[in-house]
């Protein structure tokens, strides 16, 4: 009995001494003391952003009155509405002609800071970044005011070549022109930013290879730069993409929607139906139809970074 | 160390003896000690009209030793309705809360009955209006209790100078400061007339059909005036009658006469469009002439505010109340409901109005004629008819009488300035009626 008794304190006693060490060694591992310094940033996330999606989750499953549960009761309503197909549409039509007009504009712009002269790159680097600093909801503000259907700024500058005025947010043409440029005018520095860190890292022997070789500046720009960017370009196209899709602000402050729904996108017709008409289920269905289209934007955004790190 | 032990009938003892003395002691009134209150008040406009409410709350809390607390929550870029929504989400916030015009009905469920002091109200102050009813009460229950601050009426606010010179209407004789309107000629065939007449001259009427509030309400009352509407009070589709096309046709001849970019107006256009001095007449509250006074003097002095015009079915204006609401989940019902008395008393709606310059609109039949509208100025009498003293018009909100919920959405899809505008730009008129039916089909869901 004794013995049986011994022994067990023993085991006991080694297990515990096991567990020490084991904490120890967890604690020493790198990815454990990684996780323990991430982890107040994890709990932020999960409160402010993995319980509101979830929330709105069961929102969108919920009747108008909130009641009562509906399941996909409310896609199969919106999938019946005219005005939410036309959403899709102009949110599709409004992110992928800005991520491709804001990846043309900052490849071009990096380019051409890449070729200024190192001293004065820094000041080109600051003044081309400020429409990508300032918030968003000022700089619309401004650009509301050189929209403005009476006292357009534009119109004015127009008048005296004898053109317009141009009804910037009055019609449906013109006003989703005019919120894709804002957001291409906001989102372009980001861009250039990114192509420019990217040119500055292709290999200088590259080029003077290609030289060599004979190659023109267009097959320098296709046979070396752009293969050497390519996981660059893609990962900040395919990014952009994700917030293009869900841009509110501009939308809200530049033509609320209107004319007709005609500039209408997801977030804004989800705060239009869910906040001001009072119907949170259908506010929140709206906004969730955004998550398959952007889960597929981010599935690649993921695959790509894998593949990067292999290659490298 | 020796240690007493309580027998058990010394404690029974003991706690009886401390229970009466709680309960006979004296009641001590400390400073707050009929609790806390907290509201959230909308922000307004006219600078300095918060100071009244604040002035009023603390008056009451001083008297009746209640804690307060006030946020004004601005209703730019629609915080306000931004904050109900969390507030109702999260069910916890302010004790009361001054709700726009349809969401005590859109929270009808998550709110406290307010019949206990209505209904005295309404002895004291006179009968409400309807549209103040039908928007603040569901199923004989009141969601809320009128606000002054910050209801108003979105009627026509002419050019005196540029009305008399193009369409020859002399408005100040048409509703005369310190008498009752003679306005029988003033229809919408007249104002029609004058729409053209003043575009003619180079100053259009700045009406807008943008998706915002003035410009929805513009539509609702004249709309109205036609006998038009989408739902009507059962919730039965309405929109393929004489009367929604014959308001359509009437809009399509009116956007001929109006600015070009009228389809992209918002809230602010035009109030702009009246103080740049670029037009003959706008329809909105007493906020464009206080800008005007303020920054184009020249203007304002030539501002009338008045009546709308009458159509087919009589003369309708456009009514946006405000409603001081309290939470089913409010700690302190009772505080809450003694406020908003406190708040509605004539001298306290007085005290208000005059602080918001005569912005402010109260429901109550009794208070339409206080002194403040007679003497605002320039010109004097500008604001005499804006609370409608004579009745002559019916104060109405757009999309009713369909059911509120139904009539929200209907008003901020703005499917009446929608409808009108696909009209005018060359689409068929039964082809739009379809489009707007499937709409407000859309809107009924439950």
């Amino acid at each position: 009995m004794v013995d049986v008794a011994f022994q067990s304190n023993r085991t006991a006693a080694a297990q515990a001494g096991r567990r020490r060490v084991g904490l120890r060694n967890a604690l020493r591992r790198k990815s454990m003391s990684a996780f323990l310094m991430t982890l107040p940033l994890i709990l932020l996330i999960a409160i402010l952003v993995i319980y509101p999606a979830l929330y709105s989750v069961h929102l969108a499953t919920l009747n108008k009155a909130m009641t009562k549960f509906v399941g996909f009761g409310n896609f199969e309503f919106l999938f019946k509405r005219d005005t939410f197909w036309l959403v899709v549409k102009q949110s599709c039509i409004f992110a992928i002609s800005a991520v491709i007009f804001k990846a043309l504009i900052g490849f071009i712009v990096a380019h051409f800071v890449h070729n200024v002269p190192a001293n004065k790159q820094r000041k080109w680097r600051g003044m081309l970044l400020v429409p990508w600093v300032i918030p968003p909801a000022m700089s619309t503000l401004a650009w509301l005011w050189l929209f403005d259907p009476s006292y357009s700024a534009f119109n004015y500058t127009l008048s005296f070549f004898g053109i317009g005025p141009i009804p910037w947010t009055g019609d449906a043409m013109w006003a989703r022109f005019s919120v894709i440029l804002v957001n291409v005018w906001y989102g372009a520095p980001f861009f250039m930013i990114m192509y420019l860190a990217a040119l500055k890292s292709v290999p200088e022997q590259l080029y003077e290879a290609a030289a060599i070789d004979g190659a023109n500046w267009w097959q320098r720009i296709w046979y070396v730069t752009l293969p050497m960017m390519r996981n660059i370009i893609a990962i900040t196209t395919l990014f952009s993409l994700i917030v293009t899709f869900a841009n509110f602000d501009i939308v809200r402050i530049l033509t609320a929607g209107g004319p007709l729904d005609h500039t209408h996108i997801f977030a804004t017709w989800a705060f239009r139906v869910g906040i001001e008409g009072s119907d949170i289920p259908l506010g929140a269905s709206v906004s969730l139809f955004m998550v398959p289209i952007l889960a597929v934007a981010a599935i690649f955004i993921l695959r790509d970074i894998t593949k990067r790190g292999n290659e490298s | 160390m020796s240690r007493k032990k309580l027998s058990r009938r010394e404690f029974v003892a003991a706690t009886a003896l401390s229970s009466a003395a709680l309960i006979t002691a004296p009641y001590v009134r400390g400073a707050y000690a009929a609790g806390k209150l907290s509201m959230g008040f909308w922000d307004h406009w006219v600078p300095g009209a918060n100071s009244a409410s604040t002035e009023l709350v603390n008056e009451w809390a001083a008297k009746e030793k209640v804690e307060v607390q006030i946020d004004y929550i601005t209703s730019q870029g629609n915080k306000n309705i931004v904050t109900i929504a969390a507030e109702a989400q999260a069910k916890s916030g302010h004790d009361i809360f001054q709700m726009p015009t349809w969401w005590p009905q859109a929270n009808a469920e998550l709110l406290e009955p307010v019949n206990d002091i209505m209904d005295p109200l309404i002895k004291l102050n006179g009968e409400v209006n309807g549209t103040v009813k039908y928007l603040g009460q569901a199923d004989g229950k009141w969601l809320g209790v009128p606000a002054s601050v910050g209801s108003q009426i979105k009627g026509p606010c002419s050019r005196i100078d540029l009305m008399k010179k193009y369409a020859n209407i002399d408005v100040q004789e048409m509703y005369p400061a310190g008498g009752p309107p003679k306005a029988d000629n003033w229809t919408l065939d007249t104002f029609l007339k004058a729409a053209e007449a003043c575009h003619k001259a180079g100053f259009p009427f700045g009406i807008g059909l943008g998706e915002t509030s003035d410009n929805v309400d513009t539509a609702g009352a004249i709309f109205q005036s036609f006998g038009a509407q989408l739902v009507d009070a059962k919730g039965d589709l309405t929109v393929k009658t004489d009367a929604v096309r014959q308001s359509l046709e009437f809009y399509k001849k009116l956007l001929a006469f109006l600015p070009p970019d009228v389809a992209a107006w918002d809230d602010a256009s035009n109030n702009k469009w009246l103080v740049a001095g670029k037009g003959a007449m706008i329809m909105n509250p007493p906020s464009a002439w206080a800008v005007a006074k303020r920054d184009a003097p020249q203007i304002a002095e030539q501002c009338w505010t008045h009546g709308f015009p009458a159509g087919p079915k009589g003369r309708f204006a456009p009514y946006l109340p405000f409603f001081w609401s309290i939470w089913s989940f409010s700690k302190n019902k009772e505080a809450a409901k003694s406020l908003l008395s406190f708040l509605s008393q004539p001298a306290s709606i007085e005290k208000m109005v005059v602080a918001s310059g005569g912005y402010d609109l109260p429901a109550y039949e009794k208070l339409t004629t206080l002194k403040v509208w007679e003497e605002q100025g320039p010109p004097k009498g500008t604001l005499y008819h804006y609370p409608n003293p004579y009745k002559h018009q019916t104060l109405s909100i757009a999309a009713s009488p369909a059911p509120p919920k139904v009539a929200q959405q209907i008003y901020f899809q703005a499917t009446l300035t929608k409808m009108c505008l696909r009209y005018y730009q060359g689409e068929a008129m039964e082809k739009t009626l379809a489009w707007a039916e499937g709409e407000c089909e859309g809107f009924m869901r439950s």
